[in-house]
């Protein structure tokens, strides 16, 4: 670890540290406004996308795809505690999955747009030169449960870093493999379902995105409660961040 | 300072991704939501946003994509009804179709009543297209039939005219293990006149080059390709111009949007 920054709390005398831990604002509010909004919309977009594909929980590759086709992956109905309505209602749970699309795509832009505008984008999700390298540095550490501290703790390390610019390129896949159903969409933009590999290898890529969401979320929370769920979850309501102390 | 383990911390972690990944009606009491009237229409102004903006992206009448014979699917799953039920229908098969009428009334200058060979003898287009079931599948067919912009043209549609609403012959009881209202009722649908007019909106007679059968919807069945499968009516009888559906039958423009499904299934 580097020396520790001017900020840093002497060592000798830890009840006097606790008390002077350096509380700094981490999130800025349209970070955390957009992001309860999207935690909320994705985990109905996950129950009412698993009550739509419990209509019909086969998966195919290429343009069309039914009951007497391969299947690339044949799943099971869904339990009724993970869906949204609870009950088998397709109609129900399109009304819910598309209107919540809205607020995930336009909820998405805009954190886009002032991402990019701020430069948060720039100065705290895309890795830099340095960060990169220590990736297997940062690997040891996540998988050590080893948390940074001080200096360290004030900006996304690596792993974040990678974690959170993937996110957002899962549910950009999302919306694009999501529209990509849509025959009217389809004939506006028949390149996009080309790219993609046709309509039923969109509906898989669809499921797969997703899938990759639900890990992304369970290894979000896990990485929440060992930080210290108390802070973690204070600096994304109100922003104030207790930095961790170099030294506890 | 609380201390928190490892194992703590990854029971909390499992515990809390696996209390907000489950329970999700729960939490949310989204089935009470999904059984309220308000909440429903809340929900149901994504669809007016929905179609407004397909109708937007769509305004240069772009056609929906045209695939090769050899991309024909070998089994094209049939929906719905598979035949429809009574005497009527019943004759008219053993018949081969040859006494069906198709009517085009309601708010047109010169109702029509045309047979299957009449249909035959207009003008044809013939197009091989994707068919998306709401439930999710795809199937590619090869269809013939009489665009309908020229019966259209031929009835002389009024200028107060809005929707086309088609009438089938079959009464649909859908399949409770399905979900849903699957209640029975006389199967219908309707479009707009956007959609009405496309080039690739058929009132087809042919599948893959040979006459419908009873499954697929013979004698007739509508092709709007720019839409899902409930939109494809099969089993056409009458035709009728109207300026608004909201009289008709459950008042929601075709038997699955009576049962919930949105009229607009661009999407």
């Amino acid at each position: 670890m580097s020396t520790p920054p001017a900020e840093a709390v002497p060592e000798t005398d830890k009840r006097g540290a606790r008390q002077r831990r350096e509380v700094i604002h981490r999130h800025t509010w349209p970070v955390r406004l957009t992001h309860w909004i999207n935690a909320l919309t994705i985990f109905i977009m996950i129950g009412s996308g698993l009550n739509i594909l419990n209509a019909h929980p086969r998966l195919y590759w290429g343009q069309a795809g039914a009951d007497l086709d391969k299947p690339f992956l044949a799943l099971r109905a869904w339990p009724d505690w993970m869906t949204i309505p609870s009950y088998m209602d397709l109609a129900d749970a399109r009304h819910w999955h598309f209107f919540f699309a809205w607020i995930l795509l336009v909820n998405g832009a805009l954190y886009q747009a002032w991402s990019l505008a701020s430069r948060h984008l720039q100065r705290n999700l895309w890795p830099t030169g340095t960060d990169l390298r220590a990736i297997p540095r940062s690997i040891i550490d996540h998988l050590k449960l080893r948390h940074p501290k001080g200096e360290a703790a004030k900006r996304y390390n690596v792993l974040q870093r990678l974690a959170y610019l993937g996110l957002v390129i899962l549910v950009i896949g999302m919306v694009l493999t999501g529209l990509s159903m849509s025959p009217g969409l389809d004939a506006f933009a028949p390149w996009l379902v080309v790219v993609l590999g046709g309509r039923q290898s969109a509906r898989t890529l669809h499921f797969l995105f997703a899938s990759a969401i639900v890990l992304f979320i369970a290894i979000h929370l896990i990485e929440v409660v060992l930080a210290g769920p108390f802070n973690e979850l204070r600096s994304m309501i109100t922003g104030r961040y207790a930095v961790p102390p170099e030294h506890d | 300072m609380t201390i928190i383990t490892r194992r703590q911390a990854l029971i909390g972690g499992l515990t809390g991704s696996g209390l907000l990944l489950s329970g999700c009606s729960k939490i949310f009491h989204a089935d009470a939501l999904t059984d309220s009237e308000s909440f429903q229409r809340v929900l149901a102004v994504a669809q007016g946003w929905t179609r407004a903006t397909q109708r937007f992206l769509l305004a240069g009448g772009q056609m929906a994509r045209q695939y090769k014979p050899s991309d024909i699917s070998p089994y094209f799953k049939p929906n719905g009804t598979f035949r429809p039920g009574g005497t009527y229908y019943g004759r008219q098969a053993a018949a081969n179709f040859v006494n069906w009428r198709l009517r085009i009334d309601g708010m047109v200058a010169h109702p029509l009543s045309l047979s299957i060979a009449d249909l035959r003898r207009l003008p044809a287009r013939s197009q091989i297209t994707r068919h998306d079931c709401v439930e999710g599948w795809s199937a590619i067919g090869g269809w013939t039939g009489v665009p309908l912009s020229l019966l259209l043209t031929a009835a002389g549609i009024r200028a107060a005219a809005k929707y086309v609403v088609f009438y089938c012959a079959d009464n649909l009881g859908g399949d409770p293990a399905k979900g849903g209202d699957q209640s029975l009722g006389q199967y219908y649908e309707s479009i707009g006149l956007a959609d009405a007019y496309h080039p690739q909106t058929l009132i087809a007679y042919d599948m893959n080059g040979k006459p419908l059968d009873v499954p697929h919807g013979a004698p007739l069945r509508l092709r709007v390709e720019r839409q899902l499968g409930y939109k494809q009516a099969k089993y056409i009888q009458r035709i009728q111009l109207v300026s608004d559906f909201r009289g008709i039958s459950g008042g929601n423009g075709g038997y699955w949007e009576d049962r919930g499904y949105d009229w607009y299934a661009g999407i």
